[in-house]
């Protein structure tokens, strides 16, 4: 069939034979044709390369010169808005405000920086092609491939010097320095991998399980439910039907880390009716049908803030998880597998809420130790 | 006509074309969306028009005593906030059951007064919030402040910028650019359709007047850095740059890539 | 043993030295000339010019696909390396007092509040960022359809099979590079996005817990994760990157650009423009024409407006929390994965429906696209060199699996956006996710199927193309008064463009036992490759040969582009041969064979 181009690789050629020799009766041409076809060639011969067209600038003068101003141009454009760039740097106020189409009020002096380098920058780069396409010589070059493979010789040249030089280092017959010298390599990079992989950072141990609400405040007294960012804390009978509460524990300040105390503590407080309220563990844990969940999905551990009123769902805004406060915030689509924790959650003497203890399981993403 | 014609095929051509389009469309756009209605407060009650108002366009769904139907919520005690905001956007008189009700583009059905009558006949069934004062709604209040409030407690259903998002099986929260202070603040007290209660003993009336500030001057502060693309975030952005973006980059290198005539 | 100072007949140096002259050879360039005489007598660099200069580079659009991505990575380093002048990458706290209303007497990070200053207060400082970040978007474009285009090309082969490898790994290590430089400036959405970050990996088995918290220095977030990541995205990555890259353009050198098929080209040449002049200003153009247009719209188009999104709490989210598009894929795999692909097993959590999206699919996808060039040779047996690439529709298998994968990869990315698609088109986001959902597997079959038609079609008009020649719009009258449309004949020059490819048959498995009955060590390796080489190439067409066009023109069909008197004078001396013909329409010929074709002349004759 197709000449390899590379006689001495047989596997192609064989390929293409063997196909022919397996008795594929459809690649037979019909004998009609072959008979008084014979001084055809198998295959289209390759032209060669086409004839070349001159473009307007190569035979006419005033076309050229038409380019040549055009480039020049381009060119003086891209100056002017260079130009323009330092006035526009000096000249224009931190403040000024510039109503554009499309755009709308805009900052003026980024929108002049903008168009001004952007123009100044193009102009050149426009220019620059066009001077290419209709100046600069276009009759088409034609540059001869070889082959990448280095030449026999050249290659028998290299494995010998490799192989004396393996030779030279007696490597071979003084085994004791290549058992050695491998040990040696092969842990050398130890003690640069272990001082960074031990002092990156502490070992989880149990901060993924643990949150604040499982400590009480100092006095021994149990945690507060407190407002997300004003830092109040909450009476039960402010929490009216259909209202929601972004919450985190008192106290959450005079933590070492409050961040990382906020990512796992983060909890929603919402009041249901207490009549929709499928499971009896979440009545119970919760006041009057006032609940509190953990706001961390257990996907990937972004905040599920969307509270559906009428529906009663609880929505994560990063993948969609949807969780249901009428069944214990259990998942009714999406990723997520597992239910949001829930907080248990009582009245103190003066009227509000705390938490009676922590989540009875770790809060947020899945993790291998979680059981 | 024949040199025009002939440049159609010109390759800058299509970028020309798009550019007016744009420009065209968003320069129709700006002189014809729609405009805020002003809604002026009017303390004036009149609870016997009200009623009458609400026998002719209500009570089908609402019941003669305002006290519920099958799919309409009992509206006893909701207060004069709640009816503002939903007929005073458009939302009520429902104009066909759907997913949820959406302020009308067309602005209320009702006029001030109408609505202030209304508002006033469901007030008088059983106490609720009323109508905010101005001073509550107009702005004015710690912006940064209502910044971080909203980031906490609004920015996961209404995005960063307000400019809405989508909730569970079709509902979606509107985008808040184009609702007026009143009725951005009688959606937080009252809670309308999914929307949960932020009422006064949740966020206090200085918080909920920050939040509107926030909100107010979001809409109204120039772009920083150009045309914000709607600020839905990194979608948009990547569009464009599918688009427009590597369009224009391409453009130039089939022209460069083309022999020169 | 002697000293060589000694050994009087060996001191070359001695000898070389009475040969040279103490005056340098005089330049002849001027000042230019004798900078670059200074230049070559230390380095011998003229060889090296020389050698360069004289590269050739054809013309083609998708050629500089490749070169958006090298001039979008100059960019980014130019404007990166402005923004660490004023970027503050730490994570301690202070309070904004600066000019920008909505945020002051809030409590951030310095690297927010840097990033809020560099945006809004350093001047030109939001142009520089906004071109570093369109710029970073561009690139990763321009990347991806550069990999389209080496791939349907079929520029993979050999001998570029290491540089597709090196452009994959490339690839891979922006998107890294990129999802960090997104994560600096501790926003809410890009904290939203380190934090997801932190739960795909407690998500790996048994060292999950142990990577998070090694890598965040505790537990998330923090203080360190800013810094170790600036220290990747500015210095560890980049030198990464810029390596690899230049190890890239230096195969491309080695190797010579591919071409396009077509009169005069061959595996054995390339044809083009030389680097100099003609590439230098084309391509050094290119460079101020992409760096012009990323300038224009990072003048024009806000890109990641952090002072809105606001400086990053764990509590907080926003609507509408997406990663940049590039990561769009990821993400929308996580948004499709079922929660049941978690479960508990010898008393550990798998997490499988975060795993299989975030740890696992860029390797899973990548290691795919690796193997793909040596599965392809393996199944064509095909060791030869390709400098001339494929048009797409000769190789129709090939196009069908790239088509697939793409449909694959625009599910991932269509799930990605599906809250902004349900805001925007009123539609039902669980819908949406479970319509993606069924699209994730019913897509890419449906797409390699259509495309594989299509390019079978293609490959038909082409042929057609040959046979018949083009449709002139002359219509003729024959002395009967039938009317047919004359042809008009390709010059060779066009028909080689549609004829030059070769089109690969299946390969039979060879027999599994020999003579003497001893069964091959190989015969399962080749009956599987038998099949795979049955999939790839037992709906083909062949390219027309010589004696086909003979064929067509003995037919008289090819005769219609001849003047019309002559054409109406065959059509008396064959009457009713036209009939067929009118329409310059093509045999149809059965999808399982390929030479069907040729069976159809004949009975046409």
């Amino acid at each position: 069939m197709t000449t390899p181009s590379n006689p001495s690789d047989k596997e192609s050629s064989v390929t293409h034979d063997s196909t022919s020799e397996a008795g594929d009766d459809r690649a037979l041409v019909s004998l009609e044709h072959r008979e008084g076809s014979d001084n055809l060639p198998e295959r289209f011969q390759d032209p060669g390369l086409p004839a070349h067209i001159h473009r307007a600038g190569d035979s006419d003068e005033a076309a050229a010169r038409r380019y040549e101003r055009q480039v020049a141009a381009l060119f003086a454009i891209s100056m002017f808005a260079t130009v323009l760039f330092v006035v526009s740097y000096f000249a224009v106020g931190n403040d000024t405000v510039v109503s554009l189409p499309i755009i709308g009020r805009t900052m003026a002096l980024h929108v002049s920086l903008g168009v001004t380098l952007g123009m100044s920058l193009l102009c050149i780069g426009l220019g620059a092609i066009h001077w290419a396409k209709t100046l600069m010589p276009d009759t088409e070059v034609v540059e001869e491939r070889h082959e990448l493979r280095s030449p026999d010789e050249a290659r028998e040249g290299a494995v010998k010097i490799l192989a004396d030089g393996l030779e030279g280092s007696q490597l071979k017959r003084r085994p004791l320095i290549k058992y050695t010298l491998g040990g040696a390599l092969g842990l050398f990079a130890i003690p640069l991998g272990l001082q960074l992989v031990g002092s990156l950072g502490p070992l989880p141990h149990t901060d993924l399980e643990t949150t604040l609400w499982d400590s009480k405040l100092p006095g021994g007294k149990p945690r507060r439910l407190m407002r997300d960012p004003d830092g109040t804390a909450i009476r039960l009978s402010d929490v009216t039907l259909g209202s929601v509460f972004h919450v985190l524990p008192e106290g959450i300040d005079a933590t070492p880390d409050p961040n990382n105390e906020k990512l796992k503590a983060a909890v929603i407080l919402i009041s249901l009716q207490e009549n929709l309220i499928k499971s009896a563990r979440e009545r119970k844990w919760g006041v009057d049908g006032v609940v509190a969940y953990s706001k961390i999905c257990t996907h990937v551990g972004c905040p599920v803030g969307l509270y559906e009123q009428t529906t009663h769902h609880l929505l994560c805004p990063c993948h969609q998880s949807t969780f249901d406060l009428t069944e214990d915030c259990k998942v009714i689509f999406g990723p997520a597998k597992r239910a949001l924790p829930q907080l248990k959650i009582s009245v103190d003497d003066e009227g509000y809420l705390v938490a009676d203890h922590g989540f009875d399981q770790p809060v947020g993403p899945s993790f291998w130790e979680r059981a | 006509m024949s040199s025009l014609a002939a440049r159609r095929r010109h390759p800058a051509a299509l970028v020309i074309v798009l550019l007016f389009g744009l420009i065209v469309t968003g320069g129709l756009y700006a002189a014809l969306a729609p405009k805020n209605a002003d809604a002026a407060t009017s303390s004036s009650s009149d609870i016997a028009a009200g009623k009458q108002l609400f026998l002719s366009n209500c009570a089908t769904c609402h019941g003669v005593n305002a006290t519920g139907g099958n799919e309409a919520p009992d509206l006893v005690g909701v207060g004069a906030a709640a009816v503002d905001f939903q007929v005073g956007t458009g939302r009520m008189p429902l104009a066909a059951p759907g997913i949820q009700a959406e302020a009308d583009t067309n602005g209320p059905q009702f006029d001030n007064k109408q609505i202030s009558q209304l508002a006033a006949y469901v007030a008088s069934l059983g106490p609720g919030p009323g109508i905010p004062a101005s001073d509550l709604t107009s702005g004015g209040g710690d912006i940064a402040k209502g910044g971080e409030l909203f980031r906490v407690n609004c920015a996961m259903c209404h995005n960063f910028a307000g400019s809405g998002g989508a909730l569970t099986r079709g509902k979606f929260a509107p985008s808040l650019m184009d609702v007026s202070g009143k009725h951005m603040y009688e959606a937080m007290e009252t809670g309308p359709q999914s929307m949960p209660v932020f009422n006064n003993t949740n966020m206090s009336p200085t918080d909920k007047k920050d939040i509107i500030s926030f909100l107010q001057n979001t809409k109204d502060e120039p772009n920083q850095g150009g045309a914000n693309l709607g600020n839905l975030g990194p979608v948009p952005e990547g569009l464009f740059v599918w688009t427009i973006g590597i369009g224009l980059l391409i453009g130039a290198a089939v022209w460069l890539g083309r022999k020169a005539a | 043993m002697t000293t060589l100072n000694e050994d009087t007949s060996g001191r070359s140096a001695d000898a070389l030295r009475a040969d040279d002259t103490t005056e340098a050879p005089t330049g002849n360039g001027g000042a230019i000339g004798g900078v670059a005489n200074w230049v070559d007598e230390r380095t011998g660099a003229a060889k090296g010019v020389r050698f360069l200069m004289k590269k050739v580079f054809p013309d083609h659009w998708s050629f500089m696909l490749g070169e958006i991505a090298m001039y979008s990575l100059i960019i980014v380093l130019i404007t990166g390396t402005f923004l660490t002048f004023w970027f503050v990458p730490s994570m301690s706290e202070s309070v904004y007092n600066g000019p920008y209303v909505p945020l002051r007497g809030i409590t951030m990070s310095d690297a927010f509040k840097s990033t809020v200053d560099i945006s809004l207060d350093v001047r030109g400082g939001l142009l520089i960022r906004q071109i570093h970040h369109w710029s970073a978007l561009i690139f990763i474009v321009a990347i991806m359809l550069h990999m389209f285009r080496v791939f349907f090309t079929g520029a993979f082969r050999k001998p570029r099979e290491i540089n597709w490898i090196i452009g994959l790994v490339l690839s891979m290590l922006v998107l890294v590079e990129g999802f960090i430089g997104y994560s600096l400036p501790d926003d809410v959405l890009s904290g939203t996005g380190v934090r997801a970050a932190q739960g795909f990996m407690l998500s790996i088995p048994i060292v999950g817990s142990y990577i998070a918290y090694f890598l965040f220095g505790g537990g998330f977030p923090g203080t360190a994760i800013i810094p170790r990541f600036f220290t990747i995205h500015v210095l560890l990555l980049p030198a990464i990157i810029v390596g690899l890259f230049t190890a890239h353009i230096i195969l491309v050198m080695v190797h010579k650009h591919t071409q396009y098929p077509g009169p005069g080209k061959t595996d054995k040449n390339v044809v083009g423009f030389p680097l100099m002049p003609v590439y230098t200003a084309k391509a050094g153009g290119f460079f101020f024409v992409v760096f012009g247009v990323t300038a224009l719209i990072a003048g024009l188009v806000t890109i990641d407006p952090i002072w809105m999104y606001g400086p990053y709490e764990p509590t907080m989210i926003t609507a509408g929390s997406q990663p940049d598009w590039f990561m769009g894929f990821a993400d929308g795999a996580l948004r499709l994965l079922p929660g049941f692909l978690e479960f508990t097993l010898l008393g550990h959590t798998w997490s499988f429906n975060v795993m299989l999206g975030a740890i696992l699919l860029i390797p899973i996808l990548w290691t795919l696209m690796g193997v793909y060039p040596f599965v392809e040779s393996w199944v064509t047996g095909d060791k030869r060199e390709h400098h001339v690439l494929d048009r797409p529709r000769n190789v129709p298998t090939r196009t069908g699996l790239g088509m697939a994968a793409i449909a694959f990869y625009a599910v991932l990315f269509g799930a990605a956006g599906n809250d902004i698609i349900a805001i925007k088109l009123h539609l039902s986001i669980d819908d949406i996710t479970n319509t993606l959902r069924i699209m994730l597997v019913a897509a890419p079959v449906i797409v390699f199927w259509v495309t594989k038609r299509v390019c079978l079609s293609l490959q038909r008009k082409d042929r057609d193309l040959v046979l018949h020649g083009k449709e002139t719009g002359r219509i003729v009258r024959t002395a009967e008064g039938r009317f047919f449309e004359a042809h008009e004949p390709l010059d060779e020059y066009e028909r080689w463009r549609l004829v030059s490819f070769e089109a690969h048959r299946p390969i039979a498995a060879p027999a599994e036992t020999d003579e003497n009955g001893v069964r091959s060590k190989t015969a399962s390796a080749d009956r599987t490759r038998a099949r795979l080489s049955q999939f790839f190439f037992n709906d083909r067409i062949e390219p027309v040969t010589p004696l086909e066009l003979a064929a067509a023109h003995h037919d008289g069909q090819a005769d219609e582009a001849l003047a019309p008197l002559e054409a109406a004078a065959l059509e008396d001396a064959h009457p009713g041969e036209f009939g067929g013909h009118l329409h310059g329409g093509a045999e149809e010929i059965e999808e399982h064979n390929a030479y069907a074709h040729q069976q159809g002349s004949d009975d046409d004759a």
